[in-house]
């Protein structure tokens, strides 16, 4: 008992106040991308070119395909691609991972306002997440998991990940739905009742991520299933998770 | 026996060239390989590969030197592929799931072979083909694919009468993404590879990006005549080597970070399955902080993109270094106050842990298993004591960390080892970085500049993204890591075109030798022991899937 207690007061109160409090990430953290149209099409081509994840076109950086690894940024130094440490880079629609830097706000397009009513009337203040993973590489589980930590510790706003899908108002997907997983998935999302949410986590769960062209996955969940939200980064980190999830449900 | 029917003597991270290693006829390869596991050798890779048009096979073991000094030497030998042999999993289980793989891969059939079932591919997969017990009070309990928490992917099939287990077996492949396939499928010098290498098993991004890094440099340096890196000049400290010694000691350095994160993960995770809700929380928020200084370091919280051939893409300034070695001083002592004095010292967490999922050291050796489960039975095999080939031992002039065994093989040893294994970690770094020199090495910031002319591609431009693309046909290489749950290796073949791609790229996450040892593990234990056990050898499903 006593150890507990010595425990308790070493560790002191650890979460954080995010988000009425900004954080900062390190600056070598490769968040929202920038693009830069206006840069010599030399190195644009050359960056185009060299993408590992054929992520660039000339004027656009496809969050969903990217893994954030700032190649384009280096061979650019920075000219074409530049990575700020902005965290926030979920988006509602697919369309929108295409970006030049620009990212539409989440709380005005995310949800539509007779939806946002609604799903406030159904689910009050929580929000309960079954959490799928289909074919990745553990990063973006992991990443997930740390979101029930002390620092982050989402269930303050009401977020839970449930060991069911009956009680689930929603899945949580990550991973490139590997083909030994699609029906699992299927199932899972089926067994989720409805009106239900499918957020899909980390580039695999968007594109394929780094496995993209591969014969044994379906490169992303949107082609099996109706993606409400898209969380992208190669794992997305913590923040992003959460700074997504907490202005799509927004009120 | 005659010397043609020899193993060839391999150097771990050194490449040769194909034709050396000798081609033996499956008679001949397989008395060999009957009497070098008598003598003691265990599977480090055992695959098949195409090679003109001709199945063929290639077994790398590893073997005890004859003095008692830990170290071991690596064997090589190919065989011409039988269409069917007699296993040896029937006189050798280390065999087991190599036998299965090659079998699904290249249609080899091992004769005898006690469970020919196929390891990833489902699509094979006869569905009610599952060990069953059979009698009236028998059960059976399916679980997964999909796990209640948020763990990745797998069938456990568990036969049980009452509570308690008689037969565990695990199905896997749920998180198959084609990634050997993939690999093999690029040109060398593809950008891609980095990028899937990294995802191999998030878990373990450093230890797998440090065995393709060094397998890539291992392969150039072998097809070139000119001054390398590894052996340049001696009698002032050049430029690339300076650069080189930066990149082994911020590789380690990464690596062992890694290692602390998982562990502390791993100690939270137990703490958790036995409802200390305590340490679980705190070990959690431990677990992060290793993440942010490895965000710190590389800007990802897994080290993805640090690390790559012959560089470090953020070369880290001294104030970094400064920040990390505080906060891992800052931590030592935490960590020894939940981890020493509150988990292991509660006497309701010892209940639990004491004699729960035992293997012994017979078992442990028969199965192959490496890792913290292997040296918790009591056998000390340490890649980075075993294999000590890298640089950073030289450049670290005694810092090493130590082999840690245990003996009774339950739950409880693998969690003392993993606490154990975390303060060598952490005083490993902190003697690293509390030393001028290292520092000085470590944010050493020409590197960049000078990467052209090591590369080889020296051009008016920084070359230094690209691979290089000019590396040896009919080579091969192995290159070794102890990663957190034990020996990792990837293996490279490249075939004979001047312009080759890899005839077989293959990677051997430490959970390939482990999951049989879960297995063993809970036969005789309750049901209610499996989290406790699955936690305390956390195996990836990733890295085995591929």
């Amino acid at each position: 008992m006593y150890r507990i207690l010595f425990n308790r007061y070493q560790q002191g109160y650890r979460t954080s106040k995010y988000p009425k409090t900004k954080i900062e990430l390190p600056p070598n953290y490769r968040g929202r991308p920038k693009v830069n149209p206006t840069a010599e099409s030399e190195v644009v081509k050359e960056c185009i070119q060299s993408c590992p994840q054929q992520a660039l076109s000339k004027k656009h950086l496809d969050m969903g395909r990217c893994v954030f690894c700032g190649q384009c940024a280096e061979i650019s130094k920075n000219q074409f691609v530049s990575f700020t440490n902005n965290f926030e880079l979920g988006v509602a629609k697919a369309q929108d991972l295409q970006t030049t830097g620009e990212i539409p706000d989440l709380k005005l397009n995310g949800l539509s306002e007779k939806t946002r009513k609604e799903f406030k009337k159904l689910f009050g203040r929580s929000l309960q997440l079954r959490q799928v993973s289909a074919g990745g590489c553990n990063a973006c589980e992991a990443d997930i998991n740390v979101l029930s930590t002390p620092f982050f510790d989402w269930s303050r706003f009401g977020i839970q990940i449930v060991a069911s899908p009956r009680h689930a108002d929603g899945i949580l997907v990550t991973g490139p739905v590997s083909k030994n997983m699609q029906i699992a998935l299927q199932k899972t999302f089926e067994a989720v009742p409805s009106p239900k949410v499918v957020i899909a986590v980390g580039s695999c769960a968007i594109s394929g991520g780094p496995f993209w062209n591969s014969e044994e996955i379906l490169s992303g969940v949107d082609k099996l299933l109706p993606v409400d939200l898209y969380i992208p980064g190669c794992p997305p980190h913590p923040l992003t998770t959460l700074h997504a999830i907490l202005s799509y449900f927004s009120r | 026996m005659s010397d043609n029917y020899e193993f060839y003597p391999l150097t771990e991270g050194q490449a040769v060239s194909l034709p050396c290693i000798p081609h033996l006829h499956f008679y001949d390869f397989s008395n060999e390989v009957l009497s070098l596991m008598e003598k003691g050798a265990s599977i480090v890779h055992y695959f098949g590969f195409i090679e003109n048009e001709r199945k063929e096979l290639l077994l790398i073991l590893r073997m005890p030197a004859t003095d008692s000094t830990n170290k071991y030497k690596l064997l090589a030998a190919i065989a011409y592929a039988p269409s069917e042999y007699l296993a040896f999993t029937v006189n050798c289980k280390k065999f087991h799931l190599f036998e299965r793989e090659l079998y699904e891969e290249f249609k080899i059939r091992p004769i005898g072979h006690p469970n020919l079932k196929p390891v990833r591919d489902h699509k094979e997969h006869d569905k009610d083909k599952y060990w069953q017990l059979l009698g009236p009070a028998v059960h059976q309990v399916g679980v997964g694919p999909v796990h209640a928490g948020v763990i990745e992917p797998g069938h456990f099939r568990f036969n049980c009468v009452g509570e308690r287990v008689h037969h565990l077996e695990i199905m896997l492949g749920y998180q198959h993404r084609g990634i050997e396939k993939l690999l093999a499928s690029l040109p060398v010098s593809s950008p891609r590879f980095p990028i899937i290498i990294e995802g191999v098993a998030g878990d373990s991004t450093i230890a797998h990006i440090n065995c393709w890094s060094r397998a890539i440099e291992g392969l150039l340096r072998n097809g070139r005549h000119d001054a390398s890196l590894a052996d340049g000049p001696t009698n002032e400290i050049s430029k690339d080597e300076k650069l080189l010694k930066q990149v082994s000691i911020i590789r380690r350095v990464a690596l062992e970070l890694e290692r602390a994160a998982n562990h502390v993960g791993d100690l939270g995770a137990l703490s958790g399955d036995v409802a200390f809700a305590t340490p679980a929380a705190y070990f959690g928020r431990i677990r992060g902080e290793f993440l942010n200084l490895l965000l710190l370091l590389s800007g990802n919280r897994f080290g993805k993109g640090l690390i790559r051939p012959w560089r470090i893409r953020y070369i880290p300034t001294a104030d970094t270094l400064e920040k990390i070695k505080n906060k891992i001083e800052e931590l030592i002592p935490q960590i020894k106050n939940v981890g020493k004095h509150l988990l292991l010292s509660t006497a309701s967490v010892e209940a639990r842990f004491r004699g729960v999922g035992s293997v012994s050291k017979s078992q442990a050796y028969e199965l192959g298993m490496v890792g913290i489960p292997a040296r918790a039975t009591g056998i000390g095999y340490d890649v980075r004591h075993s294999f000590a080939s890298d640089l950073l031992t030289e450049v670290a002039g005694g810092k090493v960390t130590p082999v840690r065994i245990s003996k009774s093989g339950d739950v409880w040893a693998r969690a003392e080892l993993r606490l154990l294994e975390i303060f060598d970690s952490l005083s490993f770094l902190k003697d690293i970085l509390s030393d001028p020199q290292m520092i000085a090495y470590m944010s050493y910031a020409n590197g960049a500049s000078n990467i052209g002319s090591v590369s080889g591609t020296s051009s008016a431009k920084d070359r230094s993204c690209y691979l290089p693309s000019d590396i040896p046909p009919s080579s091969l290489i192995v290159t070794m890591v102890e990663g957190w749950r034990g020996e990792l290796s990837h293996c490279l073949i490249t075939s004979d075109l001047n312009a080759p791609t890899f005839l077989r790229y293959k990677i051997k996450d430490p959970s390939f030798h482990n999951w049989p040892g879960l297995e063993q593990a809970l036969r005789g234990e309750e049901i209610s022991d499996f989290p406790l056990c699955n936690k305390s050898f956390n195996l990836s499903y990733a890295g085995f899937d591929l």
